[in-house]
């Protein structure tokens, strides 16, 4: 959104009081569809929140041991055990994933209609390939004999927090994947250039819509860092 | 000053440098926590290195990727001041874990 006035608005927690006081919109220069995204992360980091305090809790509660993740995680490349193989494979595809929505969202207020489809597409690709191997890792822990109530690694908690959390967290990237897909057909097809009107709310096409698609797919990139460290680097 | 200059024209367009080193500072923190693990390191330096690690990338990810650094305070700050509730409950909840675990060992293990 292009509006000149807002630089002459104090800035810093000055201009915060202002635009709190001022009987007028308090998110000034913010598209409201971009803090309805806000207001509704805010309230998913609520969630993943709670499971990960709840993970915590009944970690830590426990007084059976803990399965050791880097050996339950690992991968056998050539007979040989790599630890966490997988999931740092998936941590570094998501946030490639991620840099490609960025840039996306760059082209796109830049009305570079091709660069941004290609771009999101690339990011629904990347996300894809995330959803696939966390597939194969759920698959290959069901193999293992890894369930909600029992798994043969240690305490029993291990596997409703292991598939509460990641399929939560898998669940995101899912319905991201499928908005990314819609989205770049969108961007392709031309309606943010066009101003067409969406089938769902009749409101005019704009490329601020790909920056709170990104704000969505930014947010699951960053629920992975939290889950990366606490449930797998723990 | 850069970015002061853009908004005039378009709000949310940075220059392209500014992604590229984000998006490269991901990768080098993500790899610097995956060896966190492959070297083993434990004990509190183990939870050091990861912490920081995740805050950075957390960090990065916020400020730039999703624009806080640029938006206004408003904004901002309703976003960031309902997380100290969340860092309470934490402590709360690290506190309660601490609690439930000493009465498991105590009637367990000791016998109430």
């Amino acid at each position: 959104m292009s509006d000149n006035s807002l630089n002459n608005l104090p800035g810093g927690f000055k201009g915060m009081s202002q635009d709190m006081g001022s009987d007028q919109t308090a998110f000034k220069g913010v598209q409201w569809g971009k803090v309805m995204m806000w207001i509704f992360l805010l309230s998913d980091t609520f969630i993943f929140s709670c499971f990960l305090i709840s993970y915590m809790k009944g970690r830590t509660s426990t007084v059976v041991d803990w399965p050791n993740t880097s050996e339950v995680f690992s991968l056998h490349v050539n007979g040989v055990a790599v630890p966490l193989l997988l999931i740092a494979i998936m941590t570094f595809v998501l946030i490639t994933s991620s840099g490609t929505m960025a840039l996306a969202v760059k082209y796109g207020y830049e009305k570079n209609r091709k660069m941004c489809g290609w771009l999101i597409l690339a990011t629904a690709i990347g996300g894809l390939t995330f959803v696939g191997m966390q597939a194969f890792e759920w698959s290959k822990l069901i193999h293992e004999g890894v369930r909600p109530w029992e798994n043969p690694f240690g305490a029993k908690q291990f596997g409703s927090f292991f598939f509460m959390i990641t399929g939560f967290h898998g669940t995101h990237v899912s319905i991201g994947v499928i908005f990314l897909f819609i989205y770049s057909r969108k961007v392709f097809r031309g309606d943010f250039d066009k101003g067409k009107r969406g089938f769902f709310t009749s409101m005019k096409s704009d490329y601020v819509a790909i920056e709170i698609l990104g704000l969505y797919w930014h947010f699951v990139d960053l629920v992975w860092v939290f889950i990366f460290a606490f449930f797998y680097l723990w | 000053m850069d970015e002061i200059e853009n908004k005039e024209t378009v709000a949310s367009t940075h220059k392209i440098g500014i992604y590229l080193w984000i998006w490269g500072l991901l990768f080098v923190l993500s790899f610097f926590s995956y060896m966190v693990d492959w070297f083993q390191f434990q004990g509190l330096l183990r939870w050091t290195l990861i912490l920081i690690f995740m805050f950075l990338k957390a960090g990065l990810i916020m400020a730039f990727f999703m624009h806080l650094f640029w938006e206004r305070y408003a904004l901002v700050n309703v976003l960031l001041w309902p997380m100290t509730a969340i860092a309470c409950f934490i402590g709360l909840m690290a506190a309660e874990a601490k609690y439930t675990v000493f009465t498991r060992l105590l009637y367990f293990f000791i016998g109430g």
